[in-house]
């Protein structure tokens, strides 16, 4: 899903860098409330196992093929604000040192698969959460859905994006279409390997597992009720 | 309390071996067919706009390193490189972030 430049034009742009400039900053004061000592050595590691997966393009279909965004995946993990920056940084890798994704495109990429694929990922994981059983299970059934839907979602921003300011003149319907299929399947395999990864962090550390903080009840180490800490996400 | 830093320590470092062996060694099993942006591009007949990055001429462009034949060991070398790049960086991002909190804030969790 990484845009290259000349896809969309110079105003579209420069808008998609300010939204996306405004959005870091923003996050950058966030994630402050997010690390301690437990995430930020995690934040690192989660950042580089994003860009490590990203290269394990994944077959759909037509000789088309798909790999992790990772922004419900990392969210879940760290925190959504800190989320952002890891994406960040894992696009801005890519664009200055992979050439993966254009260099004046870099805002729109951190605007796509930063902003709207966490915040779309981290949104539904957290919504399905109050509803859902509040045990593992529920946990990776919240995550596996805000996943799979916030591939589509990130396609579908690009797809507005294209309608406002696409350099070919293209059906906007038909670009629609096409793009929201194919990211529908490509989100199965978001979800597949969110559930995985998520599945095995929290068997071995579940207390690593921000979005699960929730959960932290080794019952040998299960502290009073009274003592127990706030939780701050719910 | 050092058992368990030990253990997140343990957890950590084989996190990163992980992630190596993924960017190092996984990836050059990965389907080489265009995305799925690129292939809507195509069917769609926008692709053609698209022009190569000013970084398109870096040593590591397209995730192969510049002088080595081997796809293997090109890609391989380029993904660690990677991965050890995003770890420095997004690392060090948090701990700067991290630490003007420590200073500007009452040092409790949250």
């Amino acid at each position: 899903m990484h845009v290259p430049d000349g896809y969309l034009d110079a105003a579209t742009t420069a808008g998609t860098a300010a939204v996306a400039a405004a959005g870091v900053a923003i996050a950058l004061r966030g994630a402050r409330r997010e690390l301690d000592e437990r995430t930020a050595p995690m934040a690192g590691l989660t950042a580089a196992f994003v860009f490590a997966v990203q290269m394990m393009n994944f077959p759909v279909v037509y000789g088309t093929s798909g790999h992790l965004i990772g922004g419900a995946l990392t969210a879940v993990l760290v925190g959504p604000w800190t989320a952002v920056l890891c994406m960040t940084v894992v696009l801005l890798v890519q664009a200055l040192v992979f050439a993966d994704g254009g260099l004046t495109a870099l805002g729109t990429n951190v605007t796509l698969m930063a902003l709207v694929a966490v915040a779309a990922g981290y949104g539904i994981f957290v919504g399905l959460r109050r509803v859902l059983p509040a045990g593992r299970t529920g946990v990776l059934t919240a995550a596996g859905v805000g996943a799979f839907l916030s591939v589509p979602a990130a396609a579908l921003a690009f797809v507005l994006l294209f309608g406002a300011g696409g350099v070919a003149d293209v059906p906007l319907g038909s670009v629609a279409a096409a793009m929201g299929a194919v990211h529908l399947l490509i989100g199965l395999g978001e979800a597949a390997i969110t559930v995985a990864v998520l599945g095995a962090v929290l068997a071995v550390r579940p207390d690593l597992v921000r979005g699960a903080r929730g959960l932290q009840v080794a019952p040998e180490l299960a502290p009073r009720p009274s003592a127990a800490q706030p939780l701050d996400v719910r | 309390m050092s058992a368990p830093r030990r253990r997140t320590r343990a957890f950590l470092l084989a996190g990163i071996l992980v992630a190596l062996l993924i960017a190092g060694v996984g990836s050059y099993y990965a389907s080489s067919s265009p995305d799925g942006l690129e292939a809507t591009a195509a069917e769609q007949g926008f692709d053609s706009t698209a022009r190569d990055s000013a970084t398109a001429g870096s040593p590591l462009a397209d995730y192969a390193t510049a002088g080595i034949d081997s796809a293997r060991l090109s890609g391989g070398l380029a993904g660690v490189v990677g991965v050890l790049l995003v770890l420095a960086l997004a690392g060090g991002l948090v701990m700067v972030v991290r630490r003007r909190d420590d200073r500007a804030a009452v040092p409790t969790r949250d």
